[in-house]
């Protein structure tokens, strides 16, 4: 892996207005290597829209080091996995993942011996190799996102930002997932996911990202942002929360409001 | 260079030599190609340099065009019922150049047909560009681009309403049918530089419409300008249009169909379909006009009526492959 100079995310109050509804209000994050976040809130907290405005594919008030920079420097600086999962085309599975690659392609250049090697270490760890060569268009729901999580990470980026990529998929794909993100994380780079499963942000996420009313709720480690407090305040939900042998174990009980 | 490349480059070879040779004149070939490349006496180099190679050159380039044009709309708006006249391009040259027609201004000058056209072009091209706004998303394209071929197919219509004799209604009528019979060397030098601009515009394209089979936001996440490439697009798509449509009249189904048949050749990339598709959209402009002279020699048969009776079963077939693959 090339480029393990990490560019820390910085974001300063960031405001997003669309259609004249203030979605998100002064959010303020600042993301460094070894941060694997979980992003979590209600549907129609702003998930989706804090992280396409920080990539700056929303006009937004404030600022956001990734928004500022070129779109050829963006492409190297962070891996995006749109919600939508499009695959337009009945391209191979490996023709996907090299899509990942394009940041990094000068001019009219084909992929080079490094960017193939990028693509197969993608595949190899999403499980895909026995894949390759179909076409993506074929495969199950599940498959594809797969594909899709190999492509993001075949761009080979400090900062990778998933918009729900394990919504859909089975546990043991849920799980493998997450633990990819982690790994990234603990090899330095940074990974920012949105997500709806509490218990998997809690057990593989080292840091989480509560939204909320607006902004940023709660900003902190599991432990920290999953208070009874919280979940009632956002979420309107209780839970059961403890610290096991197996590490952190989380359920959702009962609503509330 | 991958095998398709060769077969189809040998494919438009052979055409392209095959509609060099094939006229009303029965010469033979090498008879042919000699007065061609050698010129020498009596009629034989006239017709082969005057006749016959304009019409062979501007088979290759309306067809690459239409063909590129066609696999780089479908790429953009990810959509394989997508063709080059969606933007409004081929309609509004038709009604610049229907105008001229009825004006008379074609009968006063051999080039006031396909200069009107090629204003048609772009004023439609511009009002797209207007009404679709600034920002790069493909639907307002769509949009705009079928209000101003409405809009150019109501007003054509209206002049043929208008027309104020039966000659000059079926002169507009078999223009607008297509054709290459009877062009000269003079159309292929007003279109060339127009397509080659055109041609490199789009061909620089291939990388953009790759990222964009991960769809909009994630092609602008990889560095992808999304305005630029439109308009790219739109430019370039305008040029090659613009220009066939002018000296050749209204091809259809060449753009729709080339693509869509060479794209599980290629592995479904639109940037390996761009060069496929105009290789292939040059073969069967190619092939067609040849029918045109073959099947019916006596009855000027139009190119533009062949290529949508040969296109229009073709993408029958497609559909019903789809459907069989999606059963």
């Amino acid at each position: 892996m090339t480029d393990l100079h990490v560019e820390t995310l910085q974001v300063e109050n960031l405001s997003v207005r669309l259609r004249g509804r203030p979605i998100l209000t002064d959010v303020s994050l600042s993301v460094g290597p070894h941060d694997c976040i979980g992003l979590i809130g209600p549907n129609g907290a702003g998930k989706t829209t804090l992280l396409r405005a920080i990539l700056g594919l929303v006009p937004h008030d404030g600022h956001s080091s990734l928004a500022a920079l070129t779109p050829d420097a963006r492409g190297r600086a962070c891996a995006w996995m749109p919600q939508a999962r499009d695959i337009a085309w009945p391209v191979s599975v490996e023709t996907l993942v090299a899509l990942g690659r394009t940041p990094h392609l000068r001019g009219f250049g084909s992929l080079t011996d490094l960017d193939r090697r990028h693509v197969d270490a993608a595949l190899t760890t999403m499980g895909l190799t026995g894949l390759r060569h179909r076409a993506a268009t074929r495969l199950s729901g599940g498959e594809q996102a797969m594909a899709l999580i190999a492509r993001a990470l075949a761009q080979d980026t400090a900062l990778l930002m998933a918009d729900e990529p394990i919504a859909g998929l089975d546990p043991a794909n849920q799980i493998s997932t997450m633990q990819v993100f982690a790994d990234l994380a603990k090899g330095g780079r940074a990974v920012i996911v949105s997500m709806h499963d509490l218990g998997l942000a809690a057990r593989h996420c080292t840091r989480l990202i509560l939204l909320g009313e607006n902004g940023i709720a709660a900003d902190g480690p599991p432990a920290a942002v999953l208070t009874p407090d919280n979940l009632a305040r956002i979420f309107h939900v209780s839970a059961h929360y403890a610290q096991t042998d197996q590490g952190p174990v989380f359920q959702p009980m009962d609503v509330t409001r | 260079m991958s095998r398709l490349a060769l077969v189809l480059l040998a494919v438009v070879a052979a055409l392209f030599i095959a509609s060099l040779t094939v006229g009303p004149a029965d010469t033979g070939v090498l008879a042919d190609l000699g007065a061609l490349l050698f010129g020498g006496d009596g009629p034989l180099p006239m017709v082969m340099r005057e006749i016959r190679l304009p019409r062979a050159l501007l088979g290759v380039m309306i067809g690459a065009s239409l063909g590129l044009a066609g696999a780089a709309m479908q790429g953009y708006l990810r959509n394989p019922l997508a063709e080059p006249g969606l933007i409004g391009v081929s309609g509004s040259a038709a009604l610049g150049a229907v105008l001229a027609i009825h004006t008379g201004l074609a009968a006063a000058s051999a080039l006031a047909l396909p200069l009107a056209a090629l204003a048609g072009a772009g004023t439609g091209v511009l009002l797209v560009l207007l009404l679709a706004g600034p920002r790069g998303a493909s639907i307002t394209l769509i949009l705009a681009g079928i209000a101003i071929s409405s809009l150019a197919a109501a007003l054509t219509s209206l002049v043929l309403n208008l027309s104020p004799n039966p000659y000059a209604a079926s002169e507009i009528v078999f223009w607008m049918m297509g054709s290459l019979a009877d062009r000269s060397m003079t159309h292929v030098w007003l279109a060339l530089p127009l397509m080659v601009l055109g041609w490199l515009a789009l061909a620089t394209l291939g990388r953009g419409l790759d990222a964009l089979t991960l769809g909009e936001d994630a092609a602008a996440a990889m560095g992808i300008r999304l305005r630029a490439l439109r308009l790219t697009l739109v430019f370039g798509t305008a040029c090659v249009v613009g220009a066939a449509t002018a000296v050749a009249g209204a091809i259809g189904f060449v753009g729709l169909v080339v693509p869509h048949l060479l794209r599980p050749l290629t592995g479904a990339q639109p940037s390996r379909l761009l060069w496929a598709s105009a290789l292939g959209g040059a073969a069967m402009v190619l092939a067609a006009d040849l029918a045109t002279r073959l099947i019916l020699p006596e009855r000027d048969l139009k190119l533009g009526v062949l290529t949508a009776l040969v296109g229009a079963p073709l993408f029958l077939h497609l559909i019903y492959k789809t459907r069989a693959d999606m059963a």
